[in-house]
């Protein structure tokens, strides 16, 4: 049984040009989706207070809002949260400590009906996002770089640059789809971006894995016919691997609940980004910037491959 | 042929043993229980025998009682014995022994008794408080320069020179204002001798002669230390009373400390503990235990004297006049006293502490001093769906002693009966109070019922996606495919049981990570038996394919593995509680995933296809 056909002889770096054409029109989509709408800053990033309430036989959200406005809660939201017996509300960060403020207004939910049940608190103050937030875009900084040094470092310069390039692309990609579906981004959806940057690493480790062990089997052939072969071989494998990744991160959508939504969401978008990119950006692009077969040969075939240059007529 | 030596059949078969014995106490789910604790030291089997004839008595069964290395558990069928035997326990042992409501791991005792612990839940999937608490750092450093003026004052006074006045200004500096200049070079001298966490420098404002002193950055550091510190300890004390199972109190950062209680929900009521500032005073007692008595009978005190109640039970009195109040008291330790060998406190007093102390104890000598704890509690209720805040002031004696010699800078309190009993005052005195002020600057608090719906997702999205990939890969592999699954399986034993091994937190996300990497995890068998297929269309011999597949895609997964570790050891290094969890499973996953796809996978293939000389063809 076969996903894709071993004797595949597609030419995917012929046609790259439409690849770079798509990635251009996604990145384009994303950018204007971050400037115009920006993403939802969950609770973790700006701060403020959010309480989720459960009302077993359904909530009157009305009401709620109604008692929230009584208090003088007039900057709180409540919503409806995953089912129409839990209630979310949410209060913007002000200067002060909100951390009264987050006990008062569960007291003035609870003694408002009967039966309701804490189901979260959480209050964080603006400092605290601030550095949170800082911390992760440190975070994923730090794992570009080391990605960039062992890529360098184990292959060649100009993959390391193509791998670098494909794995922002992915991350600017989905965090637009992010922004565009309006998925709010909290600490979860921060982890789920640096799961993905892993990933998509990996993707494209399998593919210049196979494209080096081409370069140094294959004599003949051009540059762009190894890598096309390379890219037509290991196709299977990144087939089934995203497939079964793909399916367990659906089943975290539909089971992880409202918790896991963010996250789930961003690693199923990321899987089929990184997918593409490992071939149409990472490969690609290493191959317009000049990749050679030199590059990847090992020394004493470098200079096997030199004399017999040297020797041609 | 393809055979693995016996040595690398047998690590994977070890491995694998431990890893079923590690994972084991997790299937057997929690039970619940009744911790009860010693408020100064370990429980003993006195109290816990006490308890349990209680709960004869009171006729409620339980399952099992045995004594921990601090604590005493008392386990229960169900939850309605267990909230039954709460009231019975805590009535039978009284105050001292703090009863808190907790699970506890229902894995059979020989398990438990080898270290094989269940893995740790946290917060959101046990349900529980989560505060970060911001120690405020200026206000610990104006403190301890509000402590070092009372010294310059007397240092001052000593050496007759005179000034005008001595405070702490707005930016944080001492000034002293005198009234020559002449004076105010003499005093530097004479102060920067005594002060070597200050630096002194001469000022003049408005033509008037001054003193500034800051503090260096060195004393600074040592004082913001001390300071968080001391509310650590300060912090620990109050959640003991609380009677929280498995409370973690961790400092975070160089001024934040981070306040984790299981299974607590009133977050108010723990607000009001935590905040609560304590502080201490020392008095001489006031006439005999008679008199003690009778006041305590009539509920009125001489006129120069208060009633105090001990925490030991029973009354004191206590002169009014107060020698020395906790403030003063710049440091604690515990010991024994060199003479009589007898367990101590020392407790050191600053220079206006040090000669108060010396002037009153010195016509005292033979007398008893009482050592009182006073706490400021805010306690708040709900009034007409009102959160309203009540101030209320708790006065205990924790300590009467003896007066032997003229106190000083440096005394020694004996009389207690244990070096633990002297180790838990030395704490009090220390942790009395909160060194510097705190704000709840995060907090987040899981109820019960979400964390239980947190579990139940975490486990179905687990078990769909591990039926989905094993059902995938076996119909697409077959034989081959039931390798993987079995490797797959494998993974999952070893990811909980080295989860377990570590006792780390596991989380909704670290759920979350076990469960990507299923899919990821078949990723390095997958290359493999792609690998192995290409080398039979290439028109290798069946043996010759599985042994050039396993080797030629070994280095691919060490690549494509490592720049993923590379990812999670970030999200470990700058993410935070959850966070942290779905890190540290996404590692154990990938390294646990290489063992198992890469060696046990092999093992199984030579073990299906390794002994057949003839083989035709692979069934994948």
């Amino acid at each position: 049984m076969n996903i894709f056909p071993p004797d595949a002889r597609f030419d995917f770096f012929g046609k790259r040009f439409y690849g770079y054409a798509f990635s251009v029109i996604l990145l384009l989509v994303a950018a204007g989706s971050l400037l115009a709408k920006g993403l939802d800053l969950g609770l973790d990033f700006t701060g403020g207070v959010v309480v989720e309430l459960g009302y077993p036989g359904g909530a009157d959200i009305d009401a709620v809002r109604a008692t929230l406005d009584e208090r003088g809660y007039e900057d709180a939201a409540a919503q409806f949260f995953g089912s129409s017996e839990e209630v979310m509300v949410r209060l913007p960060p002000s200067g002060e400590s909100q951390s009264r403020v987050a006990d008062d207004l569960l007291v003035a939910l609870q003694s408002e009906s009967e039966n309701v049940e804490m189901r979260r608190v959480e209050y964080v103050g603006p400092a605290v996002g601030k550095e949170l937030f800082n911390a992760g875009g440190l975070a994923l900084l730090v794992v570009l770089a080391g990605i960039l040094v062992y890529v360098g470092f184990r292959f060649q310069v100009r993959l390391a640059g193509g791998a670098i390039l494909a794995l922002a692309h992915d991350l600017v990609v989905v965090l637009g789809l992010v922004s565009l579906l309006g998925v709010r981004f909290d600490l979860t959806v921060l982890a789920a971006f640096l799961a993905l940057a892993g990933y998509s690493i990996n993707d494209t480790i399998v593919v210049f894995d196979r494209i080096r062990e081409n370069f140094q089997k294959m004599r003949k052939g051009t540059e762009q016919e190894v890598m096309n072969a390379s890219v037509n071989q290991t196709m299977s494998r990144t087939v089934i691997t995203s497939g079964t990744t793909f399916l367990t991160a659906l089943a975290l959508l539909i089971f992880g609940g409202e918790a896991l939504y963010g996250f789930s969401l961003t690693l199923l978008l990321g899987i089929a980004i990184g997918t593409f990119s490992s071939i149409y950006v990472a490969s690609a692009v290493s191959l317009d910037m000049g990749l050679r077969r030199q590059d990847l040969l090992k020394i004493d075939d470098r200079e096997r491959l030199k004399q017999a240059e040297d020797s041609a007529p | 042929m393809n055979r693995y030596p016996l040595w690398k059949n047998l690590i994977v078969v070890v491995v694998l043993l431990i890893g079923l014995f590690y994972a084991l106490p997790n299937f057997f789910g929690e039970e619940p229980a009744l911790q009860v604790s010693k408020r100064d030291g370990s429980m003993e089997q006195s109290a816990l025998t006490e308890a349990k004839s209680a709960l004869r008595a009171a006729g409620i069964e339980y399952t099992r009682a045995e004594l921990l290395e601090e604590d005493g558990l008392i386990r229960f069928e169900s939850t309605d014995d267990q909230l039954k035997a709460v009231d019975v326990v805590r009535a039978a042992l009284g105050g001292d022994y703090p009863v808190a409501l907790n699970l506890a791991p229902a894995a059979p005792a020989w398990l438990t008794d080898l270290g094989a612990l269940p893995m740790y839940l946290g917060l959101d999937l046990r349900g529980g408080v989560h505060f970060l608490m911001q120690v405020d750092m200026d206000a610990a450093i104006r403190t301890a320069l509000e402590r070092r003026i009372d010294g310059i004052r007397s240092d001052l006074r000593d050496a007759e020179l005179r000034y005008v006045s001595a405070e702490v200004d707005e930016e944080g500096a001492i000034l002293v204002r005198f009234r020559d200049a002449q004076a105010r070079d003499t005093g530097m001298e004479r102060l920067a001798e005594d002060y070597e966490d200050l630096e002194f420098e001469a000022a003049e404002i408005d033509d008037e002669p001054y003193l500034r002193a800051r503090m260096t950055e060195e004393g600074a550091e040592t004082e913001r230390k001390a300071a968080l510190e001391q509310n650590i300890t300060t912090l620990r004390n109050r959640v003991n009373e609380l009677g929280v199972a498995e409370p973690l109190i961790q400092q975070q950062g160089e001024s934040r400390i981070v306040v984790e209680l299981p299974g607590i929900q009133d977050t108010v009521r723990a607000k009001e503990i935590l905040g609560a500032t304590a502080t201490l005073e020392f008095r001489l007692v006031h006439g005999s235990p008679a008199d003690w008595e009778d006041a305590a009978e009539s509920g009125s005190a001489p006129a120069q004297a208060k009633l105090y109640e001990r925490r030991e039970g029973g009354s004191v009195l206590l002169k009014r006049q107060v020698i020395v109040t906790g403030d003063r008291v710049t440091g604690a330790s515990s010991g024994f006293d060199q003479d009589s060998g007898s367990p101590a406190v020392f407790v050191d007093l600053d220079g206006q502490g040090a000669r108060r102390m010396a002037d009153i104890t010195g016509d005292n000598i033979g007398k008893q001093m009482g050592v009182v704890f006073i706490e400021n509690r805010l306690e708040s209720e709900v009034v007409d769906g009102e959160l309203v805040e009540e101030k209320r002031l708790v006065e205990e004696v924790i300590n009467v002693a003896t007066i032997r010699d003229q106190l000083a800078h440096r005394f020694q309190i004996t009389g207690l009966d244990s070096s633990e009993e002297a180790r838990n005052l030395s704490l009090l005195l220390r942790a009395g109070a909160l060194r510097a002020p705190m704000d709840i600057v995060e907090e987040r608090t899981v109820g019960p019922s979400l964390g239980a719906d947190n579990i139940k997702a975490g486990v179905q999205a687990a078990v769909l996606g591990f039926v989905l990939v094993a059902i995938f890969m076996m119909i697409y592999y077959r034989v081959f495919g039931v390798i993987a699954v079995t490797a797959l399986v494998s993974n999952l034993i070893l990811i909980v049981a080295v989860l377990s091994m570590l006792q780390a937190t596991l989380t909704l996300p670290g759920i979350a990570g076990i469960v990507l990497t299923v899919g990821m995890a078949v990723d390095a068998n997958v290359l493999i038996f792609e690998r192995i297929r290409e080398e039979l269309r290439n028109g290798m011999t069946p043996h010759a394919a599985i042994k050039a597949g396993y080797e030629r895609a070994f280095a691919t997964i060490l690549d494509a593995n490592i720049t993923t570790l590379l990812a999670a050891l970030a999200l470990f290094a700058f993410g935070t509680g959850p966070i942290k969890g779905f890190a540290v499973t996404l590692s154990i996953g990938i390294l646990a995933s290489v063992f198992t796809a890469v060696m046990l996978s092999r093992a199984l293939t030579n073990l299906v296809y390794g002994r057949r000389a003839r083989l035709k063809g692979l069934a994948i």
